[in-house]
């Protein structure tokens, strides 16, 4: 359960929003809208605990998520929009050392099996540096499939990716959702989902 | 996961060689320049060898520290790492770790090479060596201070030479001397256990004021 309460941000001298109160119980998506610069980035930031709000406060179980600590990045796989990839690396390489940070082993032959999902097989022994904008995040998103998180927290995931990427994507949320799990996602496209399965948050 | 963080700046650091050899070959040349410049007179060079061996360490842990978070800032990976599900602390000291295996023991190991042009005793070279093992591990451990708190500023190398190497004075006066304490014969035990002394302080210290620039420069 993911609470926040008249959350508030400011950015230098600039307020960018307040009052922004939300509940996701399990199997919610939240999708946030707004123009550019109005502050996506910042709330989902400060859903992961990156950034300390400017007023009201952040809960997850009813705890509030800065005095979770370690504990509360157990519970969340975030992708922000930077890849988070190092580029001298082979996608295997990345993935399995993002899934060994995270405390899961992850052999060579499951990298190799969960990246052929996210369709790179065949490309998966390149560095991360010659692949295209598209793959790397393909790359990037292939997280998602091996973490047990139950929150996921996705900044313009579908920004670079083709239409089947974004079905793709669609359908993990749903997936993921169905399964009891909570996803916050800053985007603008429109989702391919029914309009009463999932709540928008509107930053203007 | 700690073993996690080190493997993945130790594979990082083979991939992208040439940064940690080039800092290497700084050390070698800015230590060689001396016995050229001043000539064959051997006890003045005995007299300013560690001096100009610490010195040119310092300055090539310098050097490194911009690899430390810079890259990892700017592809998001660093953001990921302050997400793992473990303190911040240990994040540091792996990643403070690699690179002191890629550039503190390395400079070490190479300086007894260096300290033969400055005509060095043996028994000077072992003391050398020992007081760069345990002095570059400082180095970097404070250095990443620095580097975390000028993290993202633009002409952040700069300001990171000034707020750094200030901090470096006392490493370099223990460290160089040990080593003219071995040359002159007296004791050294006294600089080499002060010097042992500033390890374990900063391995308690360092990476906590670290973690906290991290997430102020992050914010």
């Amino acid at each position: 359960m993911l609470e926040a309460t008249s959350l508030g941000c400011v950015r230098g001298d600039r307020r960018l929003f307040t009052n922004v109160n939300f509940a996701l119980g399990p199997g919610s998506l939240l999708q946030v809208q707004g123009p550019n610069g109005s502050g996506k980035t910042s709330l989902l930031r400060m859903i992961c605990g990156l950034l300390a709000p400017a007023e009201g406060e952040i809960r997850w179980q009813a705890a509030n998520i800065h005095s979770l600590g370690e504990e509360y990045f157990t519970s969340l796989a975030y992708i922000g929009h930077r890849n988070g990839l190092k580029e001298e690396l082979t996608p295997i390489e990345n993935l399995r050392v993002a899934s060994g940070l995270t405390g899961t082993q992850l052999s060579h032959d499951e990298a190799t099996i969960v990246l052929g999902k996210v369709g790179l097989a065949g490309r998966e022994h390149l560095p991360a540096r010659i692949l295209s904008e598209g793959q790397r995040r393909r790359t990037a998103l292939a997280r998602l499939l091996i973490c047990k998180a139950p929150l996921w927290v996705l900044d313009e995931v579908l920004t670079s990716l083709d239409s089947s990427a974004v079905r793709f994507v669609t359908s993990l949320i749903r997936e993921h959702t169905n399964k009891g799990g909570i996803t916050v996602v800053a985007t603008h496209h429109e989702f391919d989902l029914p309009a009463d399965s999932y709540q928008r948050l509107d930053l203007a | 996961m700690f073993r996690w963080i080190v493997v993945r700046d130790l594979t990082l650091a083979w991939k992208s060689r040439v940064d940690v050899l080039s800092t290497l070959f700084f050390f070698l040349i800015v230590v060689s320049l001396f016995p050229l410049g001043i000539g064959p007179e051997t006890n003045l060079l005995r007299l300013i060898a560690p001096g100009v061996v610490w010195v040119a360490a310092l300055l090539a842990s310098m050097l490194s520290l911009g690899r430390l978070f810079a890259n990892d800032y700017q592809d998001g990976t660093l953001e990921q790492l302050l997400l793992t599900p473990q303190p911040l602390y240990l994040v540091v000291l792996g990643k403070v770790l690699a690179l002191w295996l890629v550039s503190g023991v390395p400079l070490a190991l190479m300086s007894p090479v260096l300290g033969i042009q400055f005509g060095l005793s043996g028994n000077t070279l072992f003391v050398l060596v020992v007081s760069l093992l345990l002095g570059t591990p400082v180095l970097a451990l404070i250095g990443s201070i620095g580097a975390a708190l000028t993290l993202g500023l633009r002409g952040g190398g700069l300001l990171l030479s000034i707020l750094v190497l200030p901090l470096y004075i006392p490493v370099l006066i223990f460290g160089s001397g040990a080593v003219d304490a071995s040359i002159t014969g007296m004791g050294l035990q006294g600089s080499l256990s002060l010097l042992g002394a500033v390890l374990v302080l900063s391995l308690v210290f360092a990476p906590w004021a670290t973690s906290a620039a991290l997430r102020i420069s992050l914010e």
